[in-house]
Formats: C-alpha cells, sequence, structure tokens
C-alpha cells in the first residue's frame, strides 16, 4: 500500500439515492449489509442491500455516531457571523442598527431549526461498521461518501476527549493509516463504546479470530514511565524557547512603542507575542499533563491532558523513527526527550521529558531489541572546513539493529532508524564535500522522514552505502508481520 | 559510452553492472539548450541595442557563449547518469558536481512509474521512476528506450512483488 494506492477505496458522487437511503434507515434501523455487497458492486450511493446476506458469513452490523454529534458544529454559524464582524466592523455596526428585533427573531427562528435538521441528518446519515478486514464508515448527505479502512494497515489508534466532549461523556476515535484523510475520524461516541471499539479495532487488525475479537477486550496495561508535574513544569522552565518567546514578547511591544510613541502598535504586537510564548509554556504544561506511557499486547499506549485527554495506541512494529532530544539545559539534570514517527500519524511525543535511563528503557520497548548506541563515531577533523563550529556535533553509530545519526551541539539530537524500516539509502557529495573528502549518507523511512549522517569520510560513506542497503534486506526478513499476534 | 546498450565490462558477479542513458536524451537537452540559446541571443542582442545603442547589440554574443559551455556540461551530465540492478536492489547514479548514489530494495518498491512527454517520444525516450513510501525517495531514470523501459518495469514490479515488504 502506498500513498499513491489508496489503503481505503472511497465513492463518491452526486447522491440520487437518499430518498432510498432513508426509507431503508427508517425501515430497519441497524440493518445488517452482506459483506462484500457494497464493494462487489461498487454503487456510488453506497449501494442499497438488494441481495440477501451472503451464506455462510456473519452479517456486517452498521452502527451510528453517539446522538450528541450533531451539536459538536452548533457554534459553526455563530463563528462565521463573528468572523465577519470583527473583519468588518462598520459594516456590522451598520447592519446591526438596520436590524429590529422582529427580523432578528425571524433569522433565529429559520437558521436554528436549518441548522439543527442539517446537523441531524449528517448525522443520521453517518453509519459505521467493523468487519472483518476493514473498517466501514459511510457518511455524507449530498455527496456520499465510502471509506473502507483496512485494518492490517492500520498505524496507530487515538482515542481523543476534548473538555467539553469529556462534559458529554463522549470521545473522539481515529484511525492513522496510511493515506487517510482527517474525515476518517469518528466523532463522537460514547466513552465506553471508544474504548470497546478501540479494543476490537486493534484486536481485528492483530489477527484474533472475528469471533473471539469481542471477548478479547481492552488488552491489560502496564504502567511504563508516568511524568510527574514537578518535572515537567521544571523541564518547561528549563527550556529556552519559554524564555525566548517571553522576552520578545516584552521587548518587541516595548522598543516599538519607545520607538512610535503609539501604544496601539505595540498592543497589537504583544498580543500575538504573548500568545506564543504561552503556547510554548502553558500550553505544553497542559498537553503534557500526566503523560503515561504504558505497554500492553496491541500496542504502546500513550495517554496525556489536562483539560484534553488523549489515549493514543500505537501498534508494535509502526514506528519507523525515534529521536532522543537533549537540549542544552537538560543535560545536567540528564534528561531527554523521545520523540517518534509513525506513518501517516501526527503524534509525535512519545516522551515528553525523563531521565536517560527511563527513556531509554521505553525506547528499547517501541523498537524491541534495539540498545541505544553509547559509542558514536565522530566526523574527520577536516570537515570544519565545510561546517564550521557544529562539525562537533554530527556522530554516527550503526549497530546491527539500528542506524544512528546525532546532529546539534547545543541541543542534540540522536534519530535511530531499524534497519527493517529503511525504504532507501542514497548517498551525496557536493564540489566542496569532494574537495575535503566528505560525503553525506541519507537514509529514508516511511513516515516521509530521512535521517542523515553528514560529513562522513568519503570511502566510509560509501561502504556505509552498500552495507546499510544490505543490512536493511536482512532487518526486513526478521520484522514482525502486519498482523502481529498471527505468528508467521 | 556513447549509446545506451549495457555495458559489459566482464566484471565479477557481485560488481553492478552498469547501463547507461540513451544518446537521444543528450540529443533532446542539446535541442532546448540551442532553442532556448536563439531567443536568448535575440532578446539580449535587440533591447540594449534599440535602448542603449547599436555598441550595446553585442551582448548577443553573450548567450552563444554560455550555451557553448553548457554544451559540455550536458554532455558531462549525460554521461554521469547510470544505473544497475543487482540481485536485491536497484542503484542509480548521477551527478558530476554534486554527485548522487541511490540504493532503493525491489522489497519498498511500491510503485513504477513510465512516463514518455510528447518531446520525448518524438525521440523515441522514456522516463521509468519509482516510488517507495518513503516521499525522499528520488528514484528516477530519464532518458531509456521505451522498450527498455517497459522491461525494467515489468522486471521491478516482478522483483517487487517476490520481495515484497511494507511499510
Amino acid at each position: 500500500m502506498t500513498p499513491h494506492d489508496r489503503a481505503d477505496d472511497r465513492d463518491q458522487g452526486m447522491d440520487g439515492g437518499i430518498p432510498d437511503d432513508a426509507k431503508r434507515d427508517r425501515g430497519v434501523p441497524d440493518d445488517g449489509i452482506p459483506d462484500g455487497a457494497e464493494r462487489g458492486r461498487g454503487v456510488p450511493d453506497g449501494g442499497v442491500p438488494e441481495h440477501p446476506p451472503a451464506t455462510g458469513r456473519p452479517p456486517v452490523i452498521e452502527r451510528r455516531l453517539h446522538p450528541v454529534t450533531p451539536f459538536r458544529r452548533a457554534w459553526a454559524p455563530l463563528a462565521v457571523l463573528a468572523g465577519w464582524a470583527v473583519h468588518n466592523p462598520n459594516g456590522a455596526q451598520e447592519q446591526l442598527t438596520r436590524l429590529t428585533g422582529t427580523v432578528l427573531l425571524l433569522a433565529l427562528a429559520v437558521l436554528v431549526p436549518a441548522a439543527g435538521l442539517y446537523g441531524f441528518l449528517s448525522w443520521w446519515f453517518t453509519h459505521y461498521a467493523v468487519t472483518d478486514t476493514e473498517l466501514r464508515i459511510r457518511t455524507g448527505l449530498l455527496f456520499r461518501r465510502t471509506a473502507h479502512i483496512r485494518l492490517e494497515r492500520i498505524q496507530a489508534v487515538d482515542v481523543s476527549r476534548p473538555l467539553l466532549a469529556r462534559v458529554a461523556g463522549v470521545a473522539k476515535l481515529r484511525l492513522d493509516v496510511v493515506g487517510t484523510d482527517d474525515k476518517d475520524e469518528l466523532a463522537f461516541l460514547g466513552e465506553r463504546e471508544a474504548r470497546a471499539l478501540r479494543a476490537e479495532l486493534l484486536a481485528r487488525a492483530a489477527g484474533f479470530a472475528p469471533e473471539t475479537a469481542h471477548e478479547v477486550g481492552e488488552a491489560p496495561a502496564r504502567t511504563l514511565l508516568r511524568v510527574p508535574p514537578r518535572e515537567l513544569v521544571r523541564s518547561v522552565l528549563l527550556t529556552g524557547a519559554t524564555w525566548g518567546s517571553l522576552c520578545a514578547a516584552l521587548v518587541v511591544p516595548t522598543v516599538l512603542w519607545l520607538v512610535t510613541h503609539n501604544p496601539w502598535t505595540a498592543l497589537a504586537t504583544a498580543l500575538p507575542l504573548f500568545g506564543a510564548a504561552g503556547a510554548s509554556s502553558v500550553g505544553r504544561f497542559v498537553t503534557e499533563f500526566d503523560w503515561t506511557v504504558s505497554e500492553s499486547p496491541d500496542g504502546l499506549r500513550i495517554d496525556h491532558g489536562l483539560l484534553d485527554r488523549a489515549h493514543e495506541t500505537v501498534p508494535p512494529g509502526r514506528v519507523q523513527t525515534v529521536r532522543i532530544v537533549e537540549p542544552l539545559l537538560w543535560r545536567g539534570r540528564g534528561w531527554v526527550r523521545v520523540e517518534l514517527d509513525v506513518a501517516g500519524s501526527d503524534n509525535s511525543v512519545l516522551v515528553p521529558v525523563a531521565p536517560r535511563e527511563a527513556a531509554e528503557a521505553v525506547v528499547a520497548r517501541v523498537l524491541p531489541g534495539v540498545a541505544v548506541p553509547r559509542e558514536l563515531s565522530r566526523v574527520p577533523r577536516r570537515a570544519r572546513w565545510c561546517v564550521p563550529v557544529w562539525w562537533r556535533g554530527h556522530r554516527l553509530a550503526v549497530t546491527d539493529t539500528v542506524f544512528a545519526a546525532r546532529s546539534g551541539l547545543l541541543c542534540r539530537r540522536l534519530s535511530l532508524v531499524p534497519h527493517a524500516k529503511v525504504q532507501s539509502v542514497r548517498l551525496t557529495q557536493g564540489p566542496w564535500e569532494r574537495r575535503w573528502g566528505l560525503a553525506e549518507v541519507h537514509v529514508d523511512t516511511g513516515a516521509d522522514k530521512t535521517v542523515t549522517a553528514r560529513l562522513r569520510d568519503a570511502r566510509e560513506a560509501a561502504r556505509l552505502l552498500d552495507e546499510q542497503a544490505e543490512r536493511s534486506r536482512t532487518g526486513r526478513r526478521d520484522a514482525l508481520p502486519d498482523r502481529w499476534m498471527t505468528t508467521g | 559510452m556513447e549509446t545506451g546498450t549495457p555495458e559489459e565490462t566482464g566484471a565479477p558477479a557481485d560488481q553492478p553492472v552498469w547501463r547507461g542513458l540513451q544518446p537521444g536524451l543528450l540529443r533532446v537537452r542539446r535541442l532546448l539548450l540551442v532553442v532556448w540559446t536563439g531567443v536568448l541571443a535575440v532578446a539580449a542582442g535587440l533591447l540594449p541595442g534599440l535602448f542603449a545603442g547599436p555598441g550595446w547589440a553585442a551582448c548577443a554574443l553573450l548567450p552563444p557563449v554560455f550555451a557553448a559551455w553548457c554544451w559540455r556540461l550536458l554532455e558531462r551530465n549525460w554521461r554521469s547518469w547510470r544505473y544497475a540492478e543487482r540481485a536485491d536492489d536497484l542503484l542509480i547514479s548521477r551527478g558530476v558536481l554534486w554527485r548522487e548514489e541511490t540504493v532503493v530494495p525491489y522489497g519498498r518498491m511500491q510503485l513504477v512509474e513510465v512516463t514518455s512527454g510528447p518531446v520525448e517520444r518524438r525521440f523515441g525516450l522514456a522516463t521509468v521512476q519509482l516510488h517507495t513510501a518513503a516521499a525522499a525517495t528520488d528514484a528516477t531514470i530519464p532518458g531509456l528506450d521505451p522498450a527498455e523501459a517497459e522491461r525494467l518495469r515489468d522486471r521491478l514490479t516482478e522483483l517487487g512483488e517476490a520481495r515484497s515488504a511494507g511499510l
């Protein structure tokens, strides 16, 4: 499967079949659709099952989202109005004075039911179903859209609960599959339902038999690491970016005020700058609060958040690269931050802050059999003519499981790529590098990230290129199968 | 290496057999160079000649001088391109000043594309492009004989299926 050859097949088309669908939905709620009927016929409107269910195959149960869903977009018209008012304040005032009470009431009387009806209908026409191999999402009021997401291609499953959703007791479920859109999330489901669905999807993706997938339930989790709030606060305070943005927020508006003598200019620049400073400090604290990494048979669980809780699951063998970041100020305390890349996923943080040993223990769980290399080889001294001071930061280690390249002098970043995840290897050499007998080796991974070993000796790089191609081939042979519970 | 025929060097079995590109590609690129040089020379001669005086029309000589230099560069660049099919991966090597060597294992290949534009078709050329799950993988072989391009595509697809691996 590729980004080009989509993991889900979609059908879109102008809908001629709403009445049909509506009739069926009203007549037979929670109708069983014979497995394969939709795909086999490829009807743009999703296909109304006229055939009797295929013999021997259990019917697919179609389910609806939580009834609270229609309200999720309730604020949208208000936001549009507010946006227009802010964008054009004079026009808004003019319009407001012209409006009378009756017009306002009339507008409300039309708008609110219309929005409500739209919300209700879009909820009514959204169905999802889990089959042996796929998650099917059928949605759309005018433009029907059917997404079939192959379960064995799941890269990660996230359950997130924004603040308001937590109040309402619902959750959002999102699957990361290479090539899916943001639209392929299930929002909202009941909290317990979301949890059960996640467990079921992972069990089926792991290769459990469909009959037992229900009963397997949520796999027990064992906590590997929990970040205490104290440590998190200290780590935020020890981050250069926090103080940098705060200083910028204080200095820039003051200077502007002194230069222009216009308090409004100063205020206009101060607000976004303070916003950025807040996002990098308070925002980070709020999202990374109570960060827990635990291990379960169906993958690694990451739970975090103070207001919006998020629960992410990364199945085994899906991690493409792991980065261990060591900012300058953390080094005294021996703290590191661990980031990871999973194909088709935006989540990148694995551990926001932890002592080095604890973080490396987690990395060993994410990349089984990988030890973080201690000894990294330096680049030749002549590299200082290519990259003046920073050449000291570039190091490399290749073990029999992983390709590890480090860069950066103040903030050290060590990137680890398991050999089994290497998509292609490249060697590049510019004219100035050739003058000094140096070359670079790039290792491309499936998460669209490239790890580069810079400033290596040219002969060493050529050897590295050859060996890396060989290693990634043998590494793949021993890799886990896509359905990790099935052996073989 | 004047033609795109396999370069039989009598190398040992583990040494890759390198192949070059079709001379047609060099011809196409030189043709394009000549066409653009002509356009630029007219522009460089006319504009200063009309606005700054007839003596300035000598500027028209600049583009041909530059083109003469490019003429040689194009050949060096064309010569530098080569590819080799090994047992388990494809090697592509190219570039004179900025050298680049790419290794793509067959098992990682997701899609093989053969394209041929109108000019390329006129000169009997085709381009093979390989895609892996990594967007950074830049494995393109231009200037192949269409038959060779198709053979390469079929072979790569076949080998890719045999050694297929997921993400």
